[in-house]
């Protein structure tokens, strides 16, 4: 039924088409369309989330299972296309000033999009290395986005050679499986496994890909990548890194590992958890001696994904579910802090030391309440969501026998509030720095706060992230 | 089913937001506008908890006035009070009036003062409401964040480095808290407080990675507990982040600091440790007393060293927490009793010393011991004052702070006679440290240039001195007033403690006869 399976995929084939017309519509056009089509693009994807969320049922598999569209993947979808959105909006001020704002950048991202989106309802290792090179190679050229940048090119660069190198072992360890295997749909493998055991040959491919995988999340030791991209990279391109592709990474994780893998669990439990534990420990010490604020979140990623794999390892579906939302919640807070980092600036310059934070909240105590809500949020300290979210996987991790790495989580977790309070402590009383005299634009402003606010308001009910995280957990483990 | 505790908990909440929202500018105006708001909220929150009191029924032991609600993550938001519970939210309400009034002098952002000590006063009175282990944890860690703030801003010169200490040492103790619940919570399943009190955790001897655990399960939970609570409290020897905070914080913050946070420690021995591991507190008691008579002999002597008033009181609020934990951990009721009792009396007597030390430190800006000396020549008024709770520091018959102390070592006598003579050197050597103080900074000759215009306390500072000093005297001669309401709920708790912990009891008088 070829005409149903066009019907499932309708979303991404619609935001290729916009993406492609978009792109058309910026070559033949006399003048430069960057902002239009930058703007055009964030709204059509705001509208595609709500498409992706509210269209009726379509059937939950395309092409013979090579494509998924449960709920666990439209969950996912709806994320990614907001946080996309969102950044988009947020990029435009920023590109605008380092005339960087080009109509290759949204119809770039709207391309890494549909590879994300792809990756997370990839039901078969073609389907999967397809989307998630799709997405890696737009996601390659926006890093080196700003050309006439040293520090741009060098990220762009790095982060194809390394990425290319992930692939490869992504790709490796994918043929291995298919090798011992004989398919490469995640149902079939799943068959094998269950019918013949785990053979020394589909382990050995899991851990490739997993290795792969580890290398898109950041997840410690294959994070090595992360801090010079995230500042190399021109900050809207870091605020994006830092949040769709991080989801669609972590979510195709999951579904690889519970649908393909999933009577392998005993062995792939044991990898999660020792790759959570080294980027929980390598997030929070690495980022002590950061004075970059990019680089410091870079690291403060690599934290956070090794809590959100905690949630992973735990191996159960409240595992999965706290996972999804740990990862909405930390792509929340990315976007508040991300609009604060876009509007740092001294005369136009773009700064990104932190010293230049010094008593900030004398001149902006607007800006300073919100940032030092995000930073003791990421820090997880209650009442803030932030808490919540480690609260959640460290019970799902309890839960399921791990008590040593939620006790490690813990300890990692005091390691790194150290970071975060150091943001907080020069805002509130560090020694006085030049200051910082950009003009936020009201919609960053309006980011900024919408996100702490969520921060502290969230705490009465979740916005009901709880139940709809529950119902994709659920769509994926059945 | 009625809300009276939640709005008493979240009142002060309410005042933090309208400051927040509402109060524009930095000018004078907008200053006093600040200060008489926040003063108005905590004399409403006040007057509220006065209706909680009469409305407390003292003769039932259970948990009274409960508020519960679903919400998320499978957890409830659950209030309510029991006669241990309640008196340290009087506590607080009654505190917090005193602690806004002895920052009338701040000028430095004055709004945002306010705002955190709004803020703290709601977390503060959450933790003893708080009736869900995750509740609970969520207020008790978000204390952190007001008061990071209150000793980083308004702090002294050393504020950085002693807002840091006491975040990370306080956090790192908690995690591991945070971890145990969660591991109670699995095992219970339920977070409920109540329900958790009257449930068997494993105490069977437990293998960890080739450690034979004794006490089990229910060790592991007491330790991670005792880690939060040990640090909070702060018993020796993790104690160090204590003075550093109080010596760095405002008068205010070391008013809070000393008068309730530390109590938090006491308040959660007593709600968990007791009442949900009492295999494993049973079998930590040794252990117990030996800090709890280390910190009592090391701290006094410490104290006795100080050449800085706040440091000094600091150390002797750590020797007080010594006679509290003791207390606890005699598994008596005149033990219990008195730990109650000391942590109430120390409460409002050392949250008067603190403010004592702020009123001279306003005029002359520093805590010097050194740089006082006859101040009872141009301040008689001070003088009387600070020689009142001097005493009721030393343990003065008459004073609240003597019937705590002594109640304490009545029950540790019935447990351990050692611990009680070791603890008994500390009463000496409070009255050592304290009096030696109080003869440097306000008797000898008044011989300092800088003194000889020093003025006594205005109307203002009697005002906030007066009801401290009321009620140390009032609980001083009538401690039945706590007792009689505390009474039902530590019969209660020994109860079960005495229940669980039979079968160790009858094991020991075998192998000692």
């Amino acid at each position: 039924m070829l005409s149903n399976d066009i019907y499932v995929i309708l979303p991404e084939l619609v935001i290729v088409g916009v993406a492609i017309a978009a792109l058309m519509f910026g070559v033949y056009s006399r003048r430069e369309q960057g902002g239009n089509v930058l703007t055009f693009m964030a709204l059509f994807f705001v509208g595609m989330g709500f498409w992706v969320a509210y269209r009726p049922p379509v059937g939950d598999t395309a092409f013979d299972g090579m494509f998924i569209n449960d709920g666990f993947a439209r969950f996912a979808k709806v994320a990614i296309l907001w946080s996309g959105a969102a950044v988009l909006l947020l990029a435009r001020p920023y590109l605008t000033r380092l005339k960087l704002l080009k109509y290759e950048f949204p119809v770039l991202v709207a391309l890494a999009t549909v590879g994300m989106m792809m990756m997370v309802s990839a039901g078969d290792m073609i389907a999967l290395y397809m989307g998630l090179e799709l997405q890696s190679l737009a996601l390659y050229v926006i890093a080196a986005f700003n050309r006439d940048s040293l520090k741009s090119s060098e990220a762009g660069l790095k982060y194809f050679v390394l990425g290319a190198l992930s692939s490869g072992l992504l790709l490796y360890g994918a043929s291995l499986v298919y090798g011992f295997a004989g398919t490469t749909g995640f149902a079939g493998i799943s068959q094998v496994i269950t019918d013949n055991g785990m053979s020394m040959g589909i382990l050995f491919g899991l851990v490739f890909m997993a290795a792969g995988i580890a290398f898109k999340v950041s997840a410690a030791p294959f994070h090595m990548w992360t801090p010079d991209v995230y500042e190399g990279s021109p900050t809207p391109v870091t605020a994006f890194f830092a949040s769709a592709p991080k989801v669609a990474a972590m979510v195709m994780l999951t579904r690889l590992l519970y649908d393909a893998f999933g009577d392998a669990m005993h062995d792939w439990r044991q990898l999660l958890a020792i790759l959570s534990l080294a980027s929980m420990f390598i997030g929070a010490v690495a980022a002590i001696g950061q004075t970059n604020i990019k680089r410091l979140m870079a690291y403060s990623s690599i934290g956070h994904m090794g809590f959100a794999l905690m949630g992973l390892a735990a191996g159960n579906q409240m595992g999965v579910q706290y996972m999804l939302i740990y990862m909405s919640i930390y792509v929340t807070t990315n976007i508040g802090v991300f609009a604060f980092i876009l509007n740092m600036e001294r005369d136009g310059q773009p700064v990104t030391d932190i010293k230049a934070l010094g008593q900030l909240s004398k001149i902006q105590p607007g800006r300073a309440l919100a940032l030092a809500v995000l930073m003791f949020s990421l820090a997880g300290i209650p009442p803030l969501v932030g808490f919540f979210a480690k609260f959640y996987v460290l019970s799902a991790a309890v839960d399921a026998g791990l008590t040593w790495l939620a006790v490690a989580g813990v300890i990692a977790s005091v390691i790194g509030a150290f970071y975060y309070l150091r943001i907080v402590y020069l805002m509130y009383f560090g020694e006085d720095a030049d200051t910082l005299n950009g003009r936020m634009p009201m919609l960053h402003m309006a980011f900024l706060g919408v996100s702490a606010a969520i921060m502290v308001l969230g705490i009465v009910n979740m916005f009901g992230i709880e139940g709809m995280a529950a119902s994709a957990a659920a769509s994926l483990l059945n | 089913m009625n809300n009276l505790l939640s709005l008493i908990t979240f009142l002060p909440l309410l005042g933090a937001a309208v400051l927040l929202i509402l109060l524009r500018g930095n000018d004078e105006m907008a200053q006093r506008n600040a200060k008489w708001i926040a003063m108005g909220v905590t004399v409403a929150t006040f007057l509220v908890s006065l209706v909680m009191l009469s409305e407390f029924d003292p003769g039932n032991p259970d948990f009274q006035m409960v508020d519960q609600y679903d919400w998320i993550a499978g957890l409830t938001y659950k209030m309510g009070v029991d006669g241990i519970s309640i008196l340290f939210v009087m506590l607080t309400t009654l505190l917090m009036p005193i602690v806004i009034g002895a920052s009338w002098k701040v000028e430095h952002r004055v709004k945002e003062y306010m705002i955190a000590f709004l803020l703290l006063e709601t977390l503060m009175i959450g933790v003893f409401c708080a009736l869900d282990l995750m509740l609970f944890y969520v207020f008790f860690e978000a204390g952190l964040i007001p008061m990071f703030l209150i000793i980083g801003i308004w702090g002294g010169k050393e504020r950085v480095y002693a807002s840091f200490k006491f975040f990370l040492y306080t956090l790192f103790g908690s995690v591991l808290m945070l971890v145990a619940m969660i591991y109670m919570w699995t095992q219970a399943g339920t977070t409920d407080i109540p329900t958790l009190m009257q449930f068997d955790f494993s105490s069977a001897p437990l293998d960890l990675m080739g450690w034979q655990i004794a006490g089990g399960a229910q060790m592991l939970l007491f330790l991670a507990f005792f880690a939060s609570f040990a640090v909070k409290m702060p018993m020796w020897p993790v104690h160090t982040w204590l003075p550093d905070a109080h010596v760095q914080a405002p008068t205010a913050g070391s008013v809070v600091l000393a008068a309730i946070l530390l109590k938090m420690g006491g308040y959660g021995f007593l709600r968990f440790s007791l009442p949900m591991f009492p295999v494993a507190s049973f079998m930590m008691q040794d252990f117990i007393f030996f800090l709890s008579v280390a910190a009592i002999i090391l701290t006094s002597l410490i104290a006795l060293m100080q050449e800085d008033m706040k440091k000094l009181i600091a150390y002797s609020s750590i020797a007080h927490m010594g006679f509290v934990t003791m207390g606890i951990f005699a598994f008596n009721k005149q033990g219990l009793d008195g730990a109650i009792f000391q942590m109430i009396s120390h409460g409002f007597v050392s949250g008067a010393l603190f403010l004592g030390v702020g009123i001279i430190y306003d005029r002359m800006h520093t805590r010097q011991i050194e740089a006082y000396g006859g101040l009872v020549i141009r301040m008689p008024v001070y003088a009387l004052f600070f020689m009142l709770f001097t005493m009721a520091n030393v343990g003065l018959p008459g004073t609240s702070g003597f019937i705590g102390e002594f109640l304490t070592l009545v029950g540790a006598f019935q447990a351990n006679t050692w611990v009680a003579a070791g603890a008994t050197t500390g009463v000496i050597l409070s009255a050592a440290y304290a009096l030696w103080l109080y003869r440097r900074v306000v008797f000898g000759d008044l011989v300092k240039e800088s003194l000889k215009t020093i003025t006594d306390m205005s109307m203002r500072e009697k005002s906030l001195m007066v009801p401290l000093l009321f009620a140390t005297i009032l609980l001083g001669v009538m401690p039945g007033l706590v007792l009689d309401l505390i009474g039902p709920s530590v019969n209660a708790l020994m109860d079960n403690f005495n229940a669980a912990t039979a079968h160790l009891i009858d094991a020991t008088a075998v192998v000692a006869h």
